[in-house]
């Protein structure tokens, strides 16, 4: 074979999806193929999508596991709605996956598993590989099964432990395709099997038969470039959600000065919180593995009545149940985190996908009058920043704090401009340390509910403080002092009291920004949490046709910036693309009196941006026609 | 009756030993907070206040440093009445509000009120997995076997066939044994004591406190508006002595009016039963060994306890033993991995750059 001349082409971006059997390592190679990425300068987004079982069984459609990576010379806001490549590893991986992609893309098959049996697992009659099926896509087809398992033969492995190695071959290929740099993959090998010499070498040479297999093939003709992106300068490394979330409650801690606390009970896909918080020990952070949800819950408020930064972490299932705490943690107002990674519901629902449908949970999903303030993160990155907001409120009102992420943010990843630790926000405790009222019998003595006049805070006496010993608990407290008290009047009080001191954060939060770049338009879109990045995206095709469209994003749900309700009127129309039945749309329409026009999904998958420009087109084409008809 | 107890326990780990010490010596009504009491006159609850209000000094803490917390019941009232850090939490969790409330504070003497429905009906799952981490904390468990608050419910602690306003036609449900239940969870400090007899009381209160790992304490004690005379015969001076069967480490289990009756092993079974000393003779009767490392006999003595109206009991320490806490453990592996010279912001600079990193000019 001998070595080809090849073509490079210049591409601004592209989507990649690596797809294949649970077993196949393809979250593992998408993440490589990642950090190649990164480490080349690429701005990227990334979206893992898995089957809730561990090991469904192989072959089949529900077994199928994705990553898909879009990769560009620009700042882009998504990991794309269609992949321009597809790589499968199997029939069901192809058959799952045809449905996304676009006529004219890409498909890199390993035929290996082509046979009458994997495709009737598949739900194949025929071969597509041998049928019309394929015809309008650029489809390569080899066995990258048999070439791993003749590149690493000298190894000595097994043929079922060489074929492992096929995910490596492919990343390798892949790799040549788009002139990623190697020598993070092959560190990576290097560190990941340094106790296993035949695997090791087996994967670093599978990996680099596939770069060799694209640079001398003639199936290939052409090499692209996708030039690194302009980014402002700093240190970047690549992110998940829940990587920025844990490493943002650490800052949390560390900038508050207060030990971390975390009780949380394994959910998906809330757990890796748990995971990563578990290998911090030596930042003070203690993590309990609790008996159940509410034991999660229930200890870190303890810890939190305790002076620490109690945090529990969860999905919506485990919210359901840590409710009654969160309303204790509200009537004694103290400090608590509460993360919940909202996946699909209701009840199990689907774990392993992405939804926004507990925001009203989150709002109301308590007895009794019980606000708590909600921030939301709105991408990866986003989540670092939002756990320290969180950590502000939390310790600065004495009040549990929701923090709403989504499956999608907890897993997906793209570049994070490490932060300069010193400019992170100092969050002060301010704990009680002397007493704060005088008795009748003129004895200086602490009273628990006498509160800050600007933030309404109550003082936070944490045992081991002489002379502050008092009692708190879920019935209903006294103003001021603190005991229990059935008074309708001071019932009445208190109640308001409780909700004024989280309406009262809103004067610590920033006026919406709101990106409207021609000053004109009179459709604004609105969005929170993940949607950020699909919603972007869609804007961007708007107003590439000419649009005019306003863009805002809300990091508060609870409460909304002051001005909120101004910057609605301001607008004809105002469309809110949410991943659930229009749960922000109820409560701006409540709160507002203004009409909401809603764009909702609830497919387990983040909105795909051409089709969400589509609907804000129609709303911009209509609203411009009423607006003039009122001008006639 | 009463039973005495040993504090000087043969172990170093004391569950008080981390905790700061008070400069002068304490009085009771420092431990007395300035609310009313709201239980029903006759509420064995006053006695168990009283006696914990009269104990608290004697161990001589900073009374800033003792935390009491409950759960939701009758019972659950009680950190409102003593002056320390106190909280009355939700139905059931006091056990998991205190696992972090200890963990995270060594410095804590943490206490756990609660009841029989608290902790064995809705909070049955956060007791037993307490007990089973052995957190450094003393649970003392106020068992009248019903449900007063919500006005006269049968308990998981009533006797089956009670009739209640819920069970016009008698309970069905099997009865807990809360010794044997944390028994079987492996708790390390089990006992059982009686509201009314406040030596008795204090001597367990006092091994518990002294105990490092998860104490549990059953206190029969009697609800006199629902459940009233539930312990009778174990009360009565006429019964008493017939009724308790004392357990005292170290000596052989003997009771009855006449001294007569004690408890014997079947050398076949490994049972226990109660048998009298003419039928098998003084050195049959067994020795009381609460610090058996192995639960299985303090679990057999806790199954002399009549399931029905209570006509029998062993009160006493039934274990006692030393194993590492949950706590102190958490606490080594934080400390232990605590960074050396850097400061807190250098360490979390280190942090964020971990990893592939890139940089852009």
């Amino acid at each position: 074979m001998s070595k080809q001349v090849k073509q490079v082409k210049q591409l601004d971006r592209v989507i990649i999806r690596f797809a294949g059997d649970s077993g196949d390592g393809m979250q593992l190679t998408g993440d490589r193929f990642t950090q190649e990425t990164a480490s080349f300068g690429n701005d990227l987004s990334t979206q893992p999508n898995f089957p809730a079982e561990i090991r469904a069984p192989a072959g089949t459609l529900p077994g199928v596991s994705s990553f898909q990576v879009h990769f560009a010379d620009h700042d882009i806001l998504t990991p794309g709605d269609s992949p321009d490549v597809l790589v499968a590893m199997n029939p069901a991986a192809l058959k799952a996956n045809l449905d996304d992609i676009k006529k004219g893309a890409t498909i890199i098959v390993d035929s290996h598993d082509f046979t009458t049996r994997n495709l009737n697992r598949a739900g194949y009659t025929e071969n597509p590989l041998e049928t019309a099926a394929l015809d309008e896509y650029y489809l390569h087809a080899f066995d990258l099964t048999d070439m791993t398992v003749e590149a690493v033969k000298e190894f000595g492995l097994s043929r079922k432990d060489a074929s492992r190695a096929k995910n490596m071959f492919a990343l390798g290929l892949l790799s040549w395709m788009y002139g990623r740099p190697t020598e993070p993959t092959l560190t990576f090998l290097e560190r990941r099997f340094a106790k296993a010499a035949d695997i090791r070498d087996a994967n670093v040479t599978a990996f680099k038969a596939g770069w060799n297999f694209g640079e001398t093939t003639e199936a290939f003709v052409v090499q692209y470039e996708i030039k690194p992106a302009p980014m402002s300068a700093g240190t970047y490394r690549n992110i998940t959600g829940n990587l920025a979330l844990s490493y943002g409650l650490i800052a949390g801690s560390t900038q508050s000065g207060l030990p971390l606390f975390l009780g949380s009970y394994p959910i998906t896909p809330a757990s890796d919180i748990l995971h990563e918080l578990s290998k911090h020990k030596r930042f003070g952070v203690t993590t309990f593995q609790a008996e159940d949800e509410i034991s999660g819950v229930g200890a870190a408020l303890g810890a939190a009545f305790g002076g620490r930064l109690g945090v529990t972490s969860t999905s919506g299932p485990g919210l359901a149940l840590k409710s009654e705490t969160i309303g204790l943690a509200v009537m004694m107002e103290l400090p608590l985190l509460i993360i919940d990674v909202q996946r699909g519901g209701p009840s199990t629902g689907l774990p392993t996908k992405t939804e926004q449908a507990d925001l009203l949970q989150a709002m109301f999903g308590r007895n009794g009058e019980a606000p708590i303030p909600i921030v939301a993160p709105q991408s990866p990155a986003d989540c670092f920043d939002a756990a320290v907001e969180a950590t502000r409120i939390a310790v600065t009102y004495r009040t549990p704090v929701m923090l709403l992420s989504d499956g999608y943010l907890a897993n997906g990843s793209e570049p994070w401009k490490i932060p300069d630790v010193d400019n992170l926000p100092k969050i002060e405790p301010n704990f009680a340390t002397e007493t704060n009222h005088i008795s009748e019998k003129g004895e200086a003595e602490f009273w628990p509910y006498l509160r800050d006049d600007e933030t309404l805070a109550r003082p936070w006496a944490v045992p081991g403080t002489p002379g502050l010993e008092h009692r708190v608990g879920g019935l209903e407290k006294g103003d001021g002092h603190g005991n229990i008290s059935y008074e309708p009047a001071n019932h009445d009080f208190m109640v308001r009291t409780r909700a004024a001191k989280v309406e009262r954060i809103a004067d610590s939060i920033p006026p919406l920004e709101v990106d409207d770049p021609t000053g004109d338009a009179k459709v604004l879109v609105l969005g929170w949490g993940s949607t950020y990045g699909p919603i972007g995206a869609a804007i961007r095709q708007v107003r590439k046709q000419g649009g005019r469209v306003a863009q805002a994003h809300l990091r508060h749900l609870n409460p909304f910036p002051k001005d909120l309700g101004d910057v609605l009127k301001r607008y004809d129309a105002v469309m809110v693309p949410e991943m659930n039945l229009g749960q922000l749309s109820l409560l701006l329409r409540a709160r507002y009196l203004v009409d909401i026009v809603g764009y909702n999904h609830v497919r387990g998958l983040p909105l795909r941006a051409a089709e969400l420009a589509d609907a804000i087109n129609n709303l911009v084409e209509t609203t411009r026609d009423d607006s003039s008809e009122g001008t006639r | 009756m009463t039973v005495s107890n040993s504090t000087d326990l043969p172990f170093p780990g004391n569950g008080l030993s981390t905790v700061p010490t008070a400069d002068a010596p304490q009085n009771r009504k420092e431990f007395t907070s300035d609310q009313e009491v709201r239980w029903c006159p006759g509420c064995g609850d006053y006695a168990v206040l009283a006696a914990v209000q009269g104990f608290l000094p004697s161990l001589g803490l900073k009374r800033e440093n003792i935390v009491f917390v409950s759960g939701i019941g009758c019972s659950s009232r009680f950190p409102y009445y003593l002056d320390t850090y106190g909280m009355h939490s939700i139905h059931g969790r006091a056990p998991a509000i205190a696992t972090g409330l200890a963990t995270s504070r060594g410095d804590l003497s943490v206490w756990v009120v609660t009841g029989d429905g608290d902790a064995l009906s809705i909070g049955g799952n956060h007791l037993i997995h307490a007990l089973r981490r052995n957190v450094n904390m003393t649970i003392l468990l106020f068992n009248n076997r019903i449900y007063g608050l919500t006005k006269g419910q049968y308990s998981p602690t009533s006797e089956l066939g009670k009739v209640t306003k819920s069970t016009p036609l008698g309970s069905l449900d099997t009865p807990f044994n809360p010794v044997s239940l944390a028994l079987g969870a492996e708790g390390t400090f089990v006992a059982r004591t009686i509201d009314s007899d406040r030596k008795h009381l204090t001597a367990v209160l006092s091994a518990a406190a002294a105990h490092r790992g998860t104490s549990l304490v059953e206190i029969y004690q009697n609800c006199p508006i629902f459940n009233d005379g539930a312990f009778d015969a174990i009360k009565s001076n006429d019964t008493k002595a017939d009724a308790i069967i004392p357990l005292v480490h170290g000596e052989p289990i003997r009771f009855g009016a006449e001294g007569t009756k004690g408890v014997v092993r079947d050398q076949t079974t490994g049972n226990l039963s109660v048998a009298d000393v003419a039928d098998v003779g003084e050195d049959a009767f067994l020795v009381h060994d609460a610090h058996a490392d192995d639960p299985t006999t303090a679990f057999a003595l806790s199954r002399l306890t009549d399931a029905g109206y209570l006509n029998q009991a062993p009160i006493g320490i039934f274990r006692q033993v030393q194993h590492p806490t949950y706590d102190d453990l958490a606490r080594e592996q934080v400390t232990s991995s605590a960074p050396g010279a850097d400061d807190a912001s250098q360490a979390l600079a280190g942090l964020l750059n971990s990893g592939d990193t890139w940089t852009v000019v």
